[in-house]
């Protein structure tokens, strides 16, 4: 062999295992998810006619939007108090912070909805306690609607939202917030004037990050919503395991795919991707 | 030298979303422990009887066996081919490298549910073929771990390669290795934390891969993660609980040890 493979059938013999696999195993089926989109159950365009007139579609694709914006905005605030703290701050407190950040984010996302469902719950820890000090006599609903379910998110994507707005934090010179405070400027315009716009990229690539998860987001919804707050995610599900009716949660599927890329790639015209990580 | 360092307000900020953070997985503790059949808080009295059934009923066993076979072979292909993948970018740095790499990266990128859709579609259709592989198989279910892991593996053997001194490559080539012993003897070697790391990922997002697993399993093949999930959504055991607390103590244990670790290491992310 010495010698004799030449670069291209050598670069060629090591990428094919993995390039030939996510063809036959995701390229191709996602090809015959749209030709079910457009197939079943008859061939046309029925199932995206459907798609622009069926209200109970419109109102999943609008309260999908809305939640995710939501989402996206509290992710993003909440992400970026903490990681101020674990780069900026003392050592002490950047272990603690880093501890706080890792532990929710290696945690899978089921054990997470669970611990909102035993804090929400009827019977859980928050209206056991406000009920125990008579704050309250009827317990709050607070999960199986939208409120549970922003929470839920929102706890699931904070970590994904603090990785971009760190990277920009650790990559800001020191010496101009420094300079800003010398020439006598507050700690909060220092903070507002200076150091956020310097993170601008940090926050756009989070704010991408966190707005495109939620789009997709299937578990959370499903738990925390209770069947309440139907998102796109798990109206695909119901359309394919509980109605059945393949071809429009295989439209709904491509229509979610296009939109996400269409997103990106507007995000990607104004931010070069390698800016966000 | 004088620091910028956070101010108070921003450290009370920052606690709050501590606190936020950290409280559902605090709450689960409590619960855990009730003596009741439901889904309470204790009132007075604490019992184990959650952990008991965890260890009696056979059901958390068998999908904990399931979940690591699964886990361990998903991990394997996807990591084989992540490292294939990317010995091939880095070493010859071929055209349309950006292309390809963005390709691989696509389960990553796309949203779950629509990998979900996708690879429904894909077990769906061979199931007819074999009855080893296919819909509601833990061979088809490891083989859809892979599909949504391997992007991740790939990015950290990219990362790893991207900090490797390509010298040490052309001094082994000019020496006269083989491709073969370039890899292997050569590279591999210098890349070892990159290609561990990738595998415990890629395992550990099988382990609790939840999204793409309820579109492709029913009644044989129930992951860990799944028979979870069918005891939140009918009538909520408390086992849960308690396998929950296992799952965030093991967390912390392999979190405290890895930044042990990694804090004996000389500055290397």
């Amino acid at each position: 062999m010495r010698g004799t493979l030449s670069d291209r059938t050598g670069a060629a013999l090591l990428m094919a295992p993995l390039l030939l696999f996510l063809v036959l195993a995701y390229a191709w089926p996602f090809l015959g998810v749209v030709k079910w989109s457009f197939t079943l159950p008859t061939p046309g365009l029925g199932q995206y006619h459907a798609l622009l007139t069926d209200d109970l579609v419109q109102s999943v694709f609008i309260r999908t939007l809305r939640i995710a914006a939501i989402v996206t905005v509290v992710s993003v605030t909440a992400a970026y108090a903490i990681t101020v703290v674990w780069v900026r701050g003392s050592p002490v407190q950047r272990v603690l912070a880093e501890f706080c950040i890792l532990v929710p984010f290696w945690i899978s996302v089921l054990t997470r909805a669970f611990g909102w469902v035993a804090l929400l719950s009827n019977r859980g820890l928050i209206n056991t306690w406000l009920q125990s000090i008579g704050f309250i006599s009827e317990p709050l609903t607070l999960v199986r609607n939208e409120f549970g379910v922003i929470v839920g998110m929102s706890h699931f994507l904070i970590p994904f939202a603090v990785f971009p707005l760190a990277s920009a934090m650790r990559s800001l010179d020191e010496r101009v917030l420094l300079a800003a405070r010398g020439l006598g400027s507050s700690r909060m315009r220092t903070f507002w004037t200076v150091f956020v716009p310097m993170t601008r990229s940090g926050i756009i690539g989070s704010a991408l990050i966190t707005f495109v998860f939620s789009l997709g987001f299937f578990v959370t919804p499903a738990i925390l919503g209770g069947g309440r707050s139907v998102m796109i995610a798990e109206l695909i599900y119901l359309r394919i395991f509980q109605s059945p009716d393949w071809g429009l949660g295989a439209a709904i599927s491509v229509v979610l795919v296009v939109f996400v890329g269409a997103l990106m790639a507007l995000v990607f015209r104004y931010v070069k991707p390698k800016q966000l990580v | 030298m004088p620091t910028y360092r956070p101010g108070p307000v921003s450290l009370i900020l920052a606690v709050l979303v501590a606190l936020f953070l950290l409280m559902p997985l605090l709450a689960v503790i409590p619960v855990s422990l009730t003596p009741s059949r439901m889904l309470t808080m204790p009132t007075g009295e604490l019992s184990l009887r959650h952990y008991r059934s965890l260890i009696e009923d056979p059901r958390w066993l068998d999908s904990i066996l399931l979940s690591l076979r699964i886990g361990i072979v998903s991990s394997i292909l996807s990591t084989a081919l992540a490292l294939t993948f990317s010995l091939g970018v880095w070493m010859f740095q071929p055209r349309f490298t950006a292309a390809l790499v963005g390709f691989v990266l696509l389960p990553m990128v796309v949203p779950p549910v629509v990998s979900a859709v996708t690879l429904y579609f894909l077990l769906t259709s061979v199931s007819g073929l074999t009855s080893f592989f296919g819909y509601d198989t833990w061979l088809g279910v490891a083989m859809a771990h892979s599909v949504m892991t391997v992007p991740f593996a790939t990015v950290l053997i990219l990362v790893s390669l991207s900090q490797l001194d390509r010298r040490i490559d052309l001094a082994a080539r000019g020496l006269g290795a083989s491709v073969w012993e370039r890899a292997t003897r050569v590279i591999m070697p210098n890349i070892k934390f990159g290609i561990v790391t990738a595998a415990l990922l890629s395992f550990v997002l099988s382990w609790e891969e939840i999204g793409v697993t309820l579109f492709i399993t029913s009644v044989n093949a129930i992951t860990l993660p799944r028979l979870m999930w069918m005891g939140l959504r009918d009538n909520i055991d408390p086992a849960i609980a308690a396998l929950s607390v296992i799952l965030i103590i093991i967390t912390v244990l392999v979190l405290a040890v890895r930044s042990v670790i990694t804090r004996q290491r000389p500055a290397k992310p």
